[in-house]
Parts: structure tokens; C-alpha cells; sequence
């Protein structure tokens, strides 16, 4: 052992000087770290108000000089299904944070059109604040160079084909989520 | 304090997150290095956002302000 660290001394320098040359590396290196950040985002539910959080972060790391992906499964393929604008609800049922015009008991929420009403209502609020609606976060996403993928999977669960999706998706399982989120420095599952 | 020289200007009032953030690295893109961008916008969440994009994008916010309720950010495009 002791043969080994004399091996390793650099002649002229004291074990004190060579620890100190480690220690200022060590500091150094995150400094330097200039390789691109990654973001990998898997988005796996399909409700309007649930499309939002993984779009919202994926456009702004692209804004922000991340590389981003988004890996859409399960029902979060209707995220970025053609059909869209009609896939994406808001459900009221076992919700209680949701909004309503006037109180009412949870039984109510199941009551046909009820869905529909609360739908309409997510939209005008999003509207009336001037949230950007789905369509415009995705053609931002798309623009800012985000990867938006479909989980193969459980595309041929859903009976999805790569035509139901918007152009520019890609499409491709596990394995390649967790290639990039290996090297993402923010990983999220939504 | 000398007036700062704004070369673009870009107006995000009435837009919410992540809007103003993905509008001014659209426009940041246009600016040579060193130009400055007067960025105006009405969302409360800018006066924490825009100095953390400024700081992970590396460029550098000259100055904030508010007027009425408007948030004037200007920004100058890194080298």
C-alpha cells in the first residue's frame, strides 16, 4: 500500500501538495461541466388539467437551453393524440379541489354532463387568464426542439397507430427513456 | 445611471407561464451578442423567472423595474 502511494507522488511534490491540486480539480470540475442539461419528462395521464405541467416544464427547459424529451404513455398519449382538443376533459368525480359555481355534494359530480360542464369551465378559466391553450404549448414545444414521445407500448394497448398522433412525434419504449434520463439532470414523472 | 440602449423589444403582457420565458428565448435568439432586449410583461411569476432564465441561460439581466403593473426586465445577450 505504502509502495503504491510513492508510486503515484509525483516527484518534487509533498503528499500535501498533490491532495491539494485533487481538491481544486474536484472544484473545479462541475465549473466546467459545459456538456448540454437534459430534461426527460414522462407524462402519463390524459386529462386537460394533467397536460399541463409536463408541457409547461418541458417548453421552458428548451427555453432555457435543456435538451427536453417528454415520454407520453398510458393516457397521456391523448396529450399529443390528433384529437386532442376533444380527448382532453377535466373530471370532476372524487375531485374535490375542483372548482364549482355553486357548492355541491360529490354525488352530484357524476351526474351526466356534469363532465362536460366542468370541461367548458377549466377552458374559459384558462381562456379568461390567458393560459395558452394545449395547441400552442405543443407547437412551442415542438419549435424549441422538445423530443415528444410515444410509449410503443401502450400504443398497441390503446390500439393507437403512429397516423392518430400529431406530426414530429416519436416513437419508442423504456429502454430509451431511461438512456436519456441516465444522462438528464432533471427527470420527472407526471 | 446612463440610459441603457435597447436594441429589440419584445411585449408579453397578458401572458402567463410559461409564455413570457418561451417568447423571450425565441427572441433572444434574434439579438447579437451583446444587444440588449426590453422585455415587458404582466405576470407576477416573471420577477422570480426571468432572473433564474437569465442565470441558467447566462445572460445577463441589466435591470428590472415595475411601471403600473407592467414588469420591464432588460436583458443583454451573452458573448
Amino acid at each position: 500500500m505504502l509502495d503504491e502511494r510513492e508510486r503515484i507522488t509525483a516527484p518534487g511534490l509533498s503528499e500535501e501538495a498533490v491532495r491539494q491540486i485533487v481538491r481544486e480539480e474536484l472544484e473545479r470540475a462541475p465549473r466546467v461541466d459545459e456538456g448540454p442539461k437534459r430534461a426527460a419528462i414522462i407524462a402519463s395521464k390524459g386529462t386537460l388539467d394533467w397536460a399541463y405541467p409536463p408541457l409547461i416544464l418541458a417548453t421552458t427547459a428548451a427555453a432555457s437551453g435543456m435538451e427536453a424529451s417528454v415520454f407520453f404513455t398510458f393516457y397521456g398519449l391523448d396529450i399529443i393524440h390528433k384529437d386532442f382538443e376533444h380527448k382532453l376533459k377535466v373530471s370532476p368525480v372524487g375531485n374535490p379541489a375542483m372548482p364549482m359555481p355553486v357548492p355541491m355534494p360529490s354525488l352530484v359530480t357524476v351526474l351526466p354532463g356534469m363532465g362536460p360542464l366542468a370541461t367548458s369551465m377549466m377552458k374559459s378559466k384558462f381562456h379568461g387568464k390567458h393560459v395558452a391553450p394545449v395547441s400552442e404549448l405543443l407547437e412551442s414545444a415542438q419549435e424549441l426542439g422538445v423530443h415528444l414521445i410515444a410509449c410503443q407500448m401502450t400504443m398497441e394497448v390503446f390500439g393507437y397507430t403512429e397516423d392518430d398522433f400529431i406530426d414530429g412525434v416519436e416513437f419508442a419504449g423504456a429502454a430509451k427513456f431511461l438512456a436519456d434520463a441516465r444522462q438528464a439532470h432533471v427527470t420527472l414523472f407526471v | 445611471m446612463a440610459a441603457i440602449q435597447v436594441d429589440h423589444e419584445l411585449d408579453a403582457r397578458g401572458l402567463l407561464c410559461p409564455m413570457p420565458i418561451v417568447k423571450t428565448a425565441k427572441a433572444m435568439k434574434a439579438l447579437a451578442p451583446g444587444e440588449v432586449l426590453k422585455l415587458m410583461a404582466t405576470d407576477r411569476g416573471s420577477v422570480t423567472d426571468v432572473p433564474a432564465w437569465t442565470d441558467t441561460t447566462g445572460n445577463e439581466l441589466l435591470e428590472w423595474h415595475e411601471e403600473g403593473d407592467v414588469f420591464v426586465f432588460l436583458i443583454r445577450k451573452n458573448d
